[in-house]
């Protein structure tokens, strides 16, 4: 495999009022001392969706779930983190609000064995919201901005569990925005689902861009084409390229990027 | 290839179309303005962590505290024989000698200490292979329901209450080793035999896991160079749960050296160097049992029982230690 | 001799022994069924034991086993929760943790007389509460405790990561996804791992013989007055139960009917045994369905 030095890498970077989270440096080690990322610093834009492509392994996911600090436990991550001029990557820093303001989906759909209804209001009862006609609301609109309250209204107090594949995913980004959250994060969210499936959640996640941020691994190009407007391109645990999704896709500056693209197009 | 994909493209387009997807304004879930302040504040979920470790870790402290004081209090009351009376710990260790109603000089443990181990040896001797074959026949004979069965017949064998094991002994196996060998029935083979089946399933259970344990591509590659079924049991699957196997019979040791009641029931409850396995003999848990209620707090008697004890809780510490040895080893 | 042939006698070895294993499953369980369930008459179940006359009953050592079951189940269950919570949620993985499980591993490996002389020294003798419900129901949780806390553990630990993972990433506490999410998915596996230890706690005889005592006071089954001596409810009365009754009628010897009443009572406790063994999975799973199932109203 060629040497990730030899590649010529271009990362375009926006003005801090720009982005809506970015970091600087950022390098991950797991168990505290295997390093598996590598001072990525990277800027995500207001308002867009940003796709993070890359083999298997590249450490996507390790960079993703840095950024709502979900990698504490196993993993000792250096360098900062900033969300609202303030460095979040900080012990100090209250990490459950953090992480409600920064909502993620998995790969798998992992909604809880509880009801429809219950998956949304479960963490909003939690955070003390009471009033009952405001959680009905709140789970009607966000099922609704998931694309998903149509084929579940009549059965709000069904078990999630008995969902397909693409609606627990839909519910799960149901549950994660009615956090209103600023930003989300998406772990390769359609993987798991059918074309069909997939082209709903595309058409959710496009519609979403208008109010939020989102950063989403994905392994399908033609999924990261079709709805981000900017992706970075991981490598060994290196950020090697970062630009508008058009350039990566149609010139990409390095030879790593094209091969990693042709082959993933081809 | 292109036209499959446009194809494909073209059944998600119908479908989407047929689906009505909606396209939603929404306005009661826009991203709120996230407050600044509060992500350096500890908030309500942060006293939630707080407590929810402390009590558990509570819980963990207590069951800690609880091992001292058990070690604490019958290492305390099993010592004063030695520090208060004065008994010689060699005298104890080694004098058959035991009655401590007489004094500081009569207080020898020996024969219950041997017969301890002999029950438990012989007990483990006996179980031992037929502990493997069953385990062997489980895991590499039958597959399916016919292992479940013998697996529930196990765990029941498990759940059976050891007096129900003394009953049973006395009902069954001290007159059938009476006709036998003659004398009372009581004795350490009766003992023996009591323990033997009720050491079988533990030994069994954690021999099935060892060999379960065993990589499928180890058998399968030993057959491939032509071994015969026994060989690669001989030596592929024993070899590579040897160090397993060893836990197992430890296991199951551990099991029998503790048993007191099951053991008090049929071993005839005399304390005698055993001569031969068919006369009464007592172990240190049947001499505890019958006599702790028969002595006075904090006399010699009472405490030469105690050192008993503290005997009993040593070999258990030992036999963990020596689990963990080959733990460490295999 | 050749590779075949050996191959063959060990085989016929091998089916030989389990032969032999599975006729003595079958006539030990056999045997205590046939010779005690003939036994088992609504008159034995529901009258007073003798001291020494023939044709007593096991009332009181039926209920006593059954509520010191109880109350050891609500003293060790809290416990043992907790204990198993920080073990599999918090712990790190560090020389401390590892302290702590060897700790509850020689716990559960102590004989079982030695965890109720120990009993006997601190609460009959030390605390002063002589023999009496209350100090059976510590013991029995001393020696409940470790397995609890390991059936606990393995159930907990049974729960897919991804499910802790859903709760952090809404920003709930641990605790609060452990309380609300992971407990609730792993409640089938501890209501079996809950039973399986009721099973070995309502069989057990050594850790109550100097604890609970080898008697039972009259019993006053009308009388609800916990702090009355005989009140049926007053954990400070001494307390024999069915498997101490087994082991007392044996060794002292005086009912003429010892044989009778040993055997019967030695059936009804194997047979509460195969129901909790049977029992805990069959439960486990229904509630497993319960709480998976399409439907939840
Ligand atoms: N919890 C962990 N502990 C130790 N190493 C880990 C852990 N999680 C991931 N890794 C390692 O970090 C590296 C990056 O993994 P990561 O999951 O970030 O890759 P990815 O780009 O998301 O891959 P994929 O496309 O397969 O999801 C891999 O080598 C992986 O083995
Ligand atoms: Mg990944």
């Amino acid at each position: 495999m060629e040497n990730w030095q030899d590649q010529k890498s271009y990362i375009k970077t926006f003005t801090e009022d720009e982005c809506a989270i970015s970091t600087q440096d950022l390098s991950v080690f797991y168990g505290g001392t295997v390093q598996k990322l590598f001072n990525v610093s990277l800027g995500f834009k207001k308002n867009t969706i940003t796709a993070l492509i890359g083999a298997s392994g590249s450490g996507k996911s390790t960079f993703l779930r840095s950024l709502n600090r979900m990698n504490d436990r196993v993993a000792r991550v250096d360098g900062s983190i900033m969300f609202h001029s303030l460095d979040v990557n900080q012990s100090k820093i209250n990490v459950y609000e953090l992480r409600k303001a920064i909502g993620m989906v998995f790969q798998k759909p992992n909604p809880f064995p509880k009801s429809i209804r219950e998956n949304i209001t479960y963490a909003l009862k939690a955070n003390g919201h009471r009033n009952k006609k405001k959680l009905d609301q709140i789970v009607e609109e966000s099922l609704k901005a998931a694309a998903l309250w149509d084929e579940v209204k009549d059965k709000l107090d069904q078990s999630a569990l008995a969902l397909s594949g693409g609606q627990q995913q839909r519910l799960c980004i149901a549950r994660a925005i009615a956090l209103k959250p600023e930003i989300l994060l998406l772990d390769e969210p359609a993987s798991a689902l059918d074309p069909v499936s997939t082209a709903k959640l595309e058409d959710t996640l496009k519609q979403l861009r208008k109010k939020y941020t989102m950063v989403m691994v994905t392994h399908n190009m033609q999924q990261a084409s079709r709805i981000s407007e900017y992706t970075a391109f991981f490598h060994l645990g290196h950020a090697l390229e970062y630009d508008t999704t058009t350039n990566i896709f149609t010139n990409p500056q390095g030879e790593i990027t094209e091969k990693y693209i042709q082959g993933s197009f081809g | 290839m292109a036209k499959k994909e446009q194809d494909l493209q073209q059944v998600v387009e119908d479908a989407l179309a047929e689906q009505k997807v909606p396209h939603v304004k929404f306005k009661g879930i826009d991203p709120r303005n996230i407050d600044v302040d509060r992500l350096t504040k500890p908030s309500k979920e942060t006293r939630q962590e707080r407590w929810g470790k402390g009590l558990t870790f509570l819980a963990i402290i207590l069951i800690g505290v609880l091992i001292v004081a058990i070690i604490g209090f019958v290492g305390m009351h099993g010592l004063a024989t030695f520090i208060d009376n004065k008994v010689n710990v060699f005298h104890f260790l080694f004098s058959t000698d035991w009655n401590p109603g007489a004094g500081k000089n009569h207080v020898g443990a020996a024969a219950m200490i041997v017969t301890s181990f002999a029950v438990t040896l012989l007990a483990a001797i006996i179980a031992t292979p037929f502990s493997i074959a069953v385990a062997l026949f489980m895991t590499e004979y039958v597959s399916g329901k016919r292992v479940q069965i013998l697996q529930s017949f196990m765990e029941l064998l498990v759940g059976i209450p050891s007096v129900v094991y003394g009953f049973i002994g006395l009902m069954v196996v001290v007159p059938a080793v009476r006709a036998v060998f003659g004398g009372t029935g009581f004795g350490i083979l009766t003992a023996t035999l009591i323990l033997f089946v009720m050491v079988l399933p533990t030994i069994t259970s954690l021999t099935v896991d060892a060999f379960k344990a065993i990589p499928k591509e180890l058998r399968k590659s030993s057959a491939a160079l032509g071994a015969t079924k026994w060989q690669t049991i001989y030596h592929v699957v024993l070899r590579a749960a040897r160090s397993r196997i060893m836990t197992a019979i430890i296991f199951g040791m551990a099991r029998a050296f503790g048993e007191a009641l099951a053991v008090q029931m049929a071993i005839g409850n005399a304390v005698l160097m055993p001569y031969n396995l068919v006369s009464p003999a007592a172990t240190l848990t049947s001499q505890l049992t019958s006599q702790m209620g028969n002595t006075v707090m904090g006399t010699l008697p009472n405490n030469a029982l105690w050192s008993l004890a503290l005997l009993l809780l040593i070999m258990s510490l030992v036999f963990n230690f020596l689990v963990h040895l080959i733990g460490k080893k295999g | 001799m050749n590779a075949k042939k050996t191959n063959r006698i060990a085989a016929g070895v091998i089916y030989f022994l389990v032969g032999i294993v599975i006729l003595l499953l079958i006539g030990i369980i056999g045997n205590i069924l046939i010779t005690g369930v003939p036994h088992l008459s609504w008159h034995f179940l529901s009258s007073e034991s003798s001291s020494f006359k023939a044709g007593g009953g096991i009332r009181d050592q039926l209920f006593n086993s059954l509520y010191l079951l109880l109350l050891t189940l609500l003293i060790s269950l809290p416990i043992a929760l907790g204990a198993a919570i920080y073990l599999a949620e918090y712990a790190p993985d560090n020389w401390f943790t590892q302290l702590i499980r060897t700790t509850i591993e020689i716990l559960s490996s102590l004989p079982s007389i030695v965890v109720g002389l120990f009993g006997y020294l601190l609460f009959v003798v030390q605390f002063g509460l002589g023999f009496s419900i209350l100090a059976g129901a510590l013991a029995l949780t001393f020696f409940n405790l470790p397995t609890l806390t390991s059936n606990i553990e393995e159930a907990i630990k049974g729960v897919p990561q991804t499910q802790r993972e859903a709760g952090w990433a809404l920003g709930l506490s641990n605790w609060k996804t452990i309380r609300g999410i992971v407990l609730p998915a792993a409640l089938p596996g501890i209501i079996t791992g809950v039973i399986l230890s009721a099973g070995r706690v309502f069989g057990e005889a050594a850790a109550l013989i100097y604890t609970a005592g080898q008697s039972g006071s009259t019993v006053d089954y009308s009388n609800w007055n916990i702090f009355s001596p005989t009140s049926f409810l007053n954990i400070m009365r001494p307390a024999e139960t069915l498997a101490v009754h087994i082991w007392k009628v044996n060794t002292e010897g005086i009912i003429p009917d010892v044989n009778v009443v040993s055997a019967g009572t030695s059936a009804l406790l194997v047979i509460v045994v195969i129901i909790f063994n049977f029992g805990a999975r069959a439960l486990g799973n229904w509630i497993y369905k319960r709480l998976t199932a399409a439907k939840i109203k």
